[in-house]
């Protein structure tokens, strides 16, 4: 390492963490939302049942919404690759590019699917629409896929060699793409949008019921997305595990700073939390478990495990307490959710019903918020453990960062501009939530699916606020 | 001609289809935020807001296609056009925030001044983004970015000639808006719309021929060997953009809505044309060719294989989309939607 690290790598750092974790929070409604979507059109269809299909209707303006945010701030992403790392796209593009031209496609069909899904209500007929409907989660996975791939090359980097001026050659764009990492961390992210999307629509209307208003609409808002985040939950656990235990063999070194292995050897202890002093590579405090992490590891306690000492100085991690933190974090939260998902599916399976007790329902409107803050805390995880490097063992990231000047300028300005766009986000959902919830209290004239409205208001002439109850013509 | 050509050829595809399309999303936008008083721009916006919402994302991708296929295709052009105008480009992004902001709460700002505020977002963000995309064409064209170094980070597009092509993107844009929109006014049954867009088209598309000029005279000042090169190999196609825009602009003064939207495109194609022609084969300005930037054999066989693949996927659900929205098959949802704009504040 350099002593001198470049001006801008900070900043650049700082900006890229902000918007990708801003991004993220989007991204499991794009990915998981239409799947319930299309579960509540269906189960509307099906069984002539309005209050399915006002669910699915009104899941689709918020997907319509939160796509187009998504769109935005996926914008800014795909600039901010090159903005700030063109040592990374400039010199490896030709390696791991492929998969984003692959999301560049899948994310425009899911944007005309959408916008025909959304603005199609009550213009085509109901099973036409909802058919046109169907492709979107695939195309939705085929996103995530891409992006996954690029992510999890630059933790498992293949499909090329280096020359002897450090440019990629032999390029295998296939060996790129199914990396060695990419069959976990998409599984292991595909579960964790469905689980985040799921918990948060369903703790929308546990929230609700709290307040009182237990009706048939919102025992359906939480039973469809809970159901199918509880469903996922275990299988989350043990595909977690398996991770867990794949980064120990393929990325050592964030495998010792997500567990806090100081000194490599066998029977290590798991430590819970504690803080980690990188000039001693010591860790005071936290709970001890011996021998769990050598176990978790290699299923043995006797599993040699390589602490943080076996790397150089410049190739550990800089920020383990970060990394270990996060981790300990997201492991937490997954097993809280393993014990909801449990009680829920006891309750069901003796009932046929939503759990009735308020210390229930007060954890299923809390899940959302945590599953959020897990899938944070993963990402953080894979990506600040990563670090030095942007891609693993071959470029540094202080090498990738741009030299332009000006970088803590856009990143402040990019601060401003995302706090202006998630209040008006955040102010439209809850313009939106209120707006329904009265029109629920007055009779919903409308049929679903119906003819249409007119679409310019002719000064002087139909042009009554109708709204919800409006009178077709 | 070399596979890394044909990538470059996909590239001008891609920039073509988003100057045709988004760049009339973001005149639109301009046409919003001059749209007046509340009372006064209410029906234009009306107009505005139903002929946008449904295709705007889908527009929009492009861009994002487009910043893909360069890095991936020509990762030594995209490294120093990101560092030298690393300015303009994040001022555009940020743009494009701006924009996205204003869209998400004017949707559902039920309060008129919530709603002023994002009409404001929309607006500024709808002159930003094209501005700097302008300016970085016309930057890119004076040869102020150098392979392989980085260029000065501001006087390399603040320059009369990046800052003219800037104003002659915002102003196409606005004159393609206008002229779609007069078709969509006709369609959509709001005839009294149709002077109003009629005005505007022809005042946009005026100043958008005084700015092409002007952006001429300052590329000859500037840059003398690109000038020739525009003016020697486009010539062609800068009279047939020109023959379309005017066609376009007798079309609409005629009140003829057929073919209009047609006609203008392709006059926006042409000149986009132009510029290709004139800067073929190089990605920068003298710097770089298209083969000597170009990525690895492999990976350019793939970007093709894929756009081809691209094509059969996209191009059905674009007309699907299109014909749809066309139909008017494609409004906003009355049950879950505002009903309209400002009714709402009665």
């Amino acid at each position: 390492m350099s002593l001198v690290e470049p001006a801008q790598l900070l900043p650049a750092r700082q900006q890229m963490a902000f918007t990708l974790m801003f991004h993220i929070i989007l991204v499991p409604l794009g990915v998981a939302l239409p799947t319930m979507m299309l579960i509540a059109n269906y189960k509307g269809l099906r069984h002539c049942d309005s209050v399915a299909l006002t669910l699915a209707r009104r899941w689709s303006h918020v997907a319509g919404l939160t796509f187009a945010v998504g769109a935005a701030s996926g914008t800014v992403l795909s600039f901010e690759m090159g903005l700030l790392w063109p040592g990374l796209t400039g010199r490896f593009g030709e390696v791991f590019g492929l998969p984003f031209a692959i999301e560049g496609v899948a994310f425009f069909l899911e944007a005309i699917l959408v916008a025909v899904y959304i603005y199609g209500w009550r213009r085509m007929r109901p099973w036409t629409h909802f058919w046109l409907g169907v492709p979107i989660p695939f195309i939705a996975f085929g996103g995530a896929f891409s992006i996954i791939s690029a992510n999890a090359w630059m933790n498992m980097p293949a499909g090329f060699t280096l020359d002897s001026a450090g440019r990629p050659v032999d390029i295998d764009p296939a060996a790129a793409i199914l990396n060695k990492a990419l069959p976990y961390e998409l599984a292991h992210f595909m579960l964790a949008a469905y689980m985040a999307c799921g918990f948060t629509v369903a703790s929308v209307y546990a929230v609700g019921w709290l307040r009182g208003r237990r009706d048939r609409y919102h025992r359906l808002g939480i039973l469809i997305p809970f159901t199918i985040a509880a469903v996922l939950t275990p299988v989350q656990f043990v595909v977690g595990d398996r991770v867990a235990v794949a980064i120990f063999s393929d990325q050592p070194a964030k495998f010792a700073a997500m567990e806090v292995v100081t000194t490599s050897g066998s029977n290590q202890p798991e430590i819970i939390f504690g803080r980690y002093d990188s000039a001693t590579n010591t860790v005071t405090g936290g709970i001890r478990i011996p021998g769990l992490d050598s176990w978790l590891a290699g299923g043995s306690t006797d599993t040699y495990v390589k602490g943080l000492d076996s790397f150089p100085a410049a190739d550990r991690p800089p920020n383990v307490n970060i990394v270990h933190w996060a981790f300990d974090i997201m492991v937490g939260i997954g097993t809280l959710l393993i014990g909801l998902a449990l009680w829920f599916a006891i309750a069901y399976w003796r009932r046929r019903d939503v759990p009735r007790s308020r210390l229930f329902l007060w954890c299923a409107a809390a899940a959302g918020f945590l599953t959020y803050v897990a899938l944070e805390a993963g990402w953080i995880v894979t990506e600040v453990g990563r670090q030095p490097w942007v891609v693993y063992n071959i470029l540094r990231t202080e090498d990738a960062v741009t030299p332009a000047e000006g970088v803590w300028v856009s990143f402040i300005a990019v601060i401003v501009l995302y706090l202006v766009l998630g209040a008006g986000t955040v102010a439209a959902l809850r313009a939106m939530s209120r707006r329904w919830r009265r029109s629920d209290r007055t009779v919903d004239a409308d049929a679903v699916y119906g003819p249409r409205p007119a679409v310019v208001p002719e000064a002087g002439s139909g042009d009554a606020p109708a709204g919800e109850s409006e009178v077709t013509r | 001609m070399s596979t890394a050509t044909a990538v470059a050829g996909v590239m001008v595809i891609a920039i073509t289809l988003y100057a045709c399309s988004g760049l009339a999303d973001y005149g639109a936008g301009l046409w919003d935020l001059t749209a007046g008083g509340r009372e006064r721009g209410r029906r234009p916006r009306a107009l505005i807001d139903a002929a946008i919402t449904p295709v705007w994302e889908a527009n929009h991708v492009w861009l994002i296609y487009l910043i893909i296929l360069c890095w991936t295709a020509f990762g030594a052009a995209f490294a120093p056009i990101m560092t030298t105008l690393f300015i303009p480009l994040a001022l555009a992004a940020l743009g494009i925030v701006l924009r996205a902001a204003g869209f998400a709460m004017r949707k559902e700002a039920a309060r008129a001044r919530a709603r002023h505020l994002a009409g404001w977002l929309f607006g500024i963000g709808s002159i930003l983004t094209p501005f700097c995309l302008g300016a970085v064409l016309g930057a890119i064209m004076a040869g102020r970015v150098p392979a392989g170094a980085t260029g000065d980070e501001i006087s390399s597009w603040w320059n009369a000639t990046s800052i003219v092509f800037g104003l002659v993107a915002v102003s196409i844009g606005a004159f393609a808006a206008a002229v779609y929109l007069i078709a969509e006014s006709r369609r959509r049954g709001a005839p009294h719309l149709h002077g109003y867009f009629r005005t505007r088209a022809f005042v946009s598309g005026g100043a958008a021929l005084v700015l092409g000029v002007a952006g001429l005279i300052a590329l000859r000042a500037d840059q003398r060997q690109m000038f020739d090169r525009v003016v020697e190999r486009g010539w062609p196609l800068l009279l047939l953009s020109a023959v379309a825009l005017a066609g376009a602009f007798l079309l609409a003064a005629r009140g003829m809505v057929r073919g209009l939207r047609l006609v203008a495109a392709a006059g926006i194609a042409a000149l986009i044309w132009a510029w290709a022609v004139a800067q073929y084969p190089y990605l920068l300005p003298f710097s770089l060719t298209v083969d000597a930037g170009a990525a690895a054999g492999v990976t350019l066989d793939w970007i093709l294989v894929w756009f081809a693949v691209a094509l059969l996927l996209v191009i059905p659900a674009l007309a699907l989309l299109y014909v749809l929205d066309q139909k008017g098959d494609l409004a906003e949802d009355p049950a879950t939607s505002l009903p309209s704009h400002d009714e709402a504040t009665g």
